[in-house]
């Protein structure tokens, strides 16, 4: 048995009336792949952002490798080794993609604030080239001196994807990273996502996307109207009666 | 460092075209154009006095004004063009700096080396103050509360605090100033003594080039910042402050390390401004002053290196022409025109001259935001890539990971 | 007692002002989004609007009169106003109400600067950055102010109230207190006039569809777009009514104080504080924050609170403005999140 890294322990969070999470328990595995499915207005995101920092939850706590991550700033959990890809991708559009990769690169080697001010870029070459590798990882490297706001909106996601790999992070947290994408762009993206896997990075998924969602996940958290209904191995979930119920009955 | 390749993993794809050691090898480096971007910048700064002859404004008082507000907009532009906070409230350190200046000279030495340090330290530490407490807001909020600190720093120098800045008459030297340091190596004046650099006085074109050598300093300095990681790192929170704390960065540090930089540069440029003339006025704190500044870094292109001293420039030129002009000069000026014409014409542009400069400026102001918000560099590279047409894709693409200039 | 009552009406007319400039900053920007930094420049241009009444009313007819000679043997030159050459007695009325009667001619002339200020410039902003908004509003109040400078001056220019209501009223004695309380007749009236203004505008946007339906758009643009509902030209309206708010507010404003140019720029920045204070985009906040601030800062020139605190009357309302926006950034009344990027 492997070591726990992320707990999710007895979070609860409500919106005004509206109970968005209501006794979540969750355990993540060093190393697996962790998806969270669920109809819309589940609460996924709601999930993530409690993760993350952007959200305070009302009750229970978050701890990661033994720090608790509740109350913490988003830039302290990102230093602990956490990353996040959001739904809409969150990336510099003013910089050029190897500028946007390089940033989140400087935030792992040099800490959360750094008076660099007088240092040339020019000597990075060591992160530029780092960066360089990335981008190639996700298949951008031909458009590294672009701005990245001209970047159609899959193009976008990985490259938010290459800037949370540049700092290989312990944990990876994905908001539904294929969404937007076509076909061949999400599986390439899968398969991208799979090396990582096999490099040991644990991550936690959110996504709509069964064909994603099977082909990645080791083990797999149903929500549903901010409850989690069912957890197990994919097999186990799919076999899962109260699932289906939730699904077709829920969104159909 | 710690080395954090990514060689280590297993994903080595067998279609990777670029050679380990980074990229290709370029023709020009970036680092060797900014060399010549610099050595340009000082070469046109320090003979600002021969070639700005035929635009008559080849005289010291107005080369030292280029030189001081070239360097408060450079310094403006380190805040505002990095990060996209729009402070209106600059003139105050401006004006701090200058009375902690014309404090030196009456209380130290008429050396203006003691007063450019006591001018940076004390504007320095008020933006320090100011900026840690009006970086808790972003935005429009951000704007105002540095307003209502350049406000009440203004209001306070004209009302209570008229013992150390002398109200409205301003702070000026007197004869029976202390001067202990002067004093004590028997430097003695008769009346009111010059500021000097050890022993050559600071007025004239000896002022002008003591104040083209901080500018050209400041300058290097700024293009520094600008091509560091910082000044990346200062980018990317313009760009989207909240990626930038998923990544990683606090980001307030960052914030106050850009505002107080600046605070310090019009600290120098207010220092600089009671190096050539001792006298400090609190006027030098209005918002409208602030927003002179605003408007100099986006004439030129907010963001841009150049862009700052250009718009200094050009406004400091034009407002030394024009407020100058009065109506029987109009008239010699359009006196090629048939004389109901010539009038129309003097009327027409009566109200722009002299008195009505601001209306200029006011005019220009919106021209530029409507137009061309990216100011003249933005324009000057539009024009360019019209002549260069499809080429200037090539050129986009040796860019590198600096910035474009 | 008497002491605070007298503060408390002594900030009344200058709250009254303020929460009128900062009710047409904080619609305008409710509505359209847009930050104006040249919503003092209206304020300065109805002040003028009644000194150009005054001056038009004013205007002198010079006759000679060849009976009558000077002590230096040339014709007596008669002067002679015009009015009471035309109109006698109903003549130098007109002239006594100048102020008043500005209000006509700057309701139209104020509702046509809105309409071209937010048809000719305004509109193209909406989707722009807030600092550009800053800026090219900034731009245009400059402009502003420097075209009523080259026309009327640069030095303030009084106006007088009219005779009737020129002096003071002891207000002590409505009281019945002891003590006489000495109080300008014009400034009740402006503080009357400051509420009957809010007044309107509240009944116009609660009572009327077309306020209701501005009322929506300052919640939810796009939705009320989707209704089919022409949300563009109300909101043209909107910044007219604005305008003529502010230019409302200038016109009663000048007996108290002479207008100059730059007058828009000193209560602009008053105005905004008062905004920010009242929440940015809450009209209740709005006034409520005007008249406190207004209140507040007479307090703050009292003798007794400046020997503690010198100097505090010049600087108490922007200290409000940091506290209020480093503690409670929302404002007083205002909606969290609005601005904050």
């Amino acid at each position: 048995m492997s070591d726990i890294v992320l707990h999710v322990a007895d979070v609860q969070k409500s919106f005004g009336g509206l109970k968005a999470l209501t006794d979540i328990e969750l355990e993540v595995e060093e190393g697996k792949t962790h998806a969270i499915i669920g109809p819309n207005g589940a609460g996924k995101s709601t999930l993530l952002n409690v993760c993350v920092g952007r959200l305070a939850p009302d009750h229970g706590s978050v701890t990661f490798k033994g720090h608790v991550l509740t109350g913490k700033h988003p830039y302290e959990i990102n230093q602990l080794g956490v990353a996040r890809v959001f739904q809409t991708p969150e990336i510099f559009p003013d910089l050029t993609l190897l500028q946007n990769v390089m940033v989140p690169a400087f935030a792992k080697r040099d800490g959360a604030f750094r008076m660099d001010a007088l240092r040339s870029l020019e000597r990075e070459t060591e992160l530029c080239g780092e960066a360089d590798h990335i981008l190639e990882d996700v298949g951008l490297y031909r458009f590294r001196h672009k701005q990245a706001s001209s970047l159609s909106r899959g193009d976008k996601r990985r490259l938010e994807l290459a800037m949370c790999l540049i700092q290989h992070p312990k944990l990876l947290l994905l908001d539904e990273p294929t969404a937007g994408m076509s076909r061949h762009d999400t599986n390439s993206t899968i398969e991208l996502l799979k090396t990582i896997k096999e490099r040991g990075m644990t991550k936690v998924i959110i996504e709509h996307d069964m064909h994603v969602v099977f082909s990645l996940a080791d083990r797999i958290s149903v929500l549903a109207q901010g409850k989690i209904i069912a957890e197990g191995s994919p097999e186990e979930v799919r076999g899962n009666p109260k699932v289906q119920e939730a699904y077709l009955g829920g969104a159909h | 460092m710690r080395k954090i390749a990514i060689s280590d993993g297993d994903i080595q794809v067998s279609t990777r075209q670029l050679p380990p050691e980074g990229p290709e090898p370029k023709p020009i480096t970036p680092a060797a154009k900014d060399w010549m971007l610099f050595l340009g910048f000082a070469a046109t700064v320090l003979t600002m006095p021969i070639w700005l002859q035929p635009l008559g404004a080849a005289y010291p008082d107005l080369l030292q004004k280029f030189a001081i507000f070239g360097i408060f907009a450079i310094g403006f532009n380190i805040l505002f063009g990095l990060t996209g906070y729009l402070s209106f409230g600059h003139a105050a350190f401006l004006g701090v700096g200058s009375y902690a200046a014309v404090w030196s000279f009456k209380l130290f030495t008429m050396n203006v080396l003691p007063a450019m340090l006591l001018g940076v330290l004390v504007a320095g530490l008020f933006a320090l103050l100011i900026g840690f407490i009006s970086l808790r807001r972003a935005g429009i909020y951000f704007s105002i509360l540095t307003l209502a600190f350049a406000q009440m720093s203004y209001n306070l120098a004209y009302s209570v605090l008229t013992p150390i800045t002398n109200g409205e008459t301003g702070l000026q030297l007197r004869g029976n100033d202390p001067r202990y340091i002067d004093r004590a190596f028997g430097v003695e004046s008769v009346g009111l003594p010059q500021t000097n650099l050890f022993g050559i006085d600071m007025s004239g074109y000896p002022g002008f080039y003591f104040c083209a050598a901080v500018l050209i300093v400041m300058f290097l300095i700024a293009m520094r910042i600008f091509r560091s990681p910082y000044g990346l790192k200062l980018r990317a929170i313009k760009s989207n402050q909240n990626r930038m704390a998923y990544t990683g960065f606090n980001t307030r540090p960052y914030l106050l390390g850009a505002f107080v930089i600046s605070g310090m540069y019009a600290g120098i440029a207010g220092a600089l401004l009671a190096v050539t003339d001792p006298l400090a006025g609190a006027e030098r704190m209005q918002w409208t002053a602030s927003g002179e500044v605003v408007l100099m870094t986006i004439l030129g292109g907010a963001g841009t290196l150049i862009g700052p001293f250009l718009g200094a420039t050009i406004i400091k030129y034009f407002e030394n022409i024009f407020s100058a002009l009065n109506e029987a000069e109009l008239a010699s000026a359009f006196s090629f025109l048939p004389p109901p014409l010539q009038e129309f014409a003097v009327t027409i542009v009566n109200p722009f001259v002299g008195e009505g400069w601001h209306l200029t400026l006011g005019v220009i102001f919106m021209v530029i935001v409507i137009f061309l918000p990216g100011g003249l560099v933005e324009g000057f590279r539009r024009i360019g890539r019209l002549f260069r047409g499809r080429s200037g894709k090539r050129t986009a693409s040796q860019a590198e990971v600096q910035p474009a200039e | 007692m008497d002491a605070i009552l007298l503060q408390v009406l002594n900030g009344l007319d200058k709250g009254g002002a303020y929460a009128l400039i900062a009710l047409g900053l904080t619609l305008v920007f409710g509505t359209l989004g847009v930050v104006n930094f040249a919503h003092g420049a209206l304020f300065m241009l109805g002040a003028f609007c009644a000194v150009a009444l005054n001056e038009a009313l004013t205007w002198e007819i010079v006759t000679v009169d060849p009976t009558r000679t000077t002590a230096w043997g040339t014709p007596l030159e008669v002067r002679q106003p015009y009015l009471e050459a035309q109109f006698g007695d109903f003549g130098a009325f007109l002239v006594d109400f100048s102020v008043p009667l500005a209000i006509l001619v700057a309701i139209p002339f104020m509702l046509l600067v809105g309409v071209i200020m937010e048809r000719g410039l305004v509109r193209f902003f909406y989707k722009r950055p807030h600092a550009e908004q800053i800026l090219v509003t900034f731009g245009l109040a400059i402009v502003l102010q420097e075209i009523i400078k080259s026309v009327f001056g640069a030095n303030p220019i009084p106006q007088g109230a009219p005779d009737m209501v020129a002096g003071s009223a002891d207000i002590g004695a409505w009281f019945g207190m002891a003590g006489s309380i000495i109080y300008p007749w014009w400034r009740i009236v402006y503080f009357l006039f400051s509420v009957l203004i809010i007044g309107i505008v509240f009944a116009f946007l609660n009572f009327t569809t077309y306020g209701m339906v501005v009322r929506a758009g300052m919640q939810d643009r796009e939705t009320v777009g989707f209704l089919g509902i022409n949300i563009q030209r109300r909101f043209t309206i909107v910044f007219g009514i604005a305008a003529v708010v502010a230019g409302l507010a200038g016109v009663m404003y000048t007996p108290i104080l002479p207008p100059d140019y730059h007058l828009g720029m000193d209560f602009l920045v008053l105005s905004f504080v008062v905004v920010v204070v009242g929440g940015m985009g809450s009209l209740s906040g709005a006034v409520l924050a005007g008249f406190l601030l207004g209140i507040l800062q007479s307090f703050a020139s009292m003798t007794e609170v400046k020997a503690i605190l010198p100097g505090i009357d010049q600087i108490i309302i922007y200290l409000v403005a940091v506290i209020v926006l480093l503690v409670r950034p929302r404002g007083l009344m205002g909606r969290t999140g609005i601005m904050e990027t």
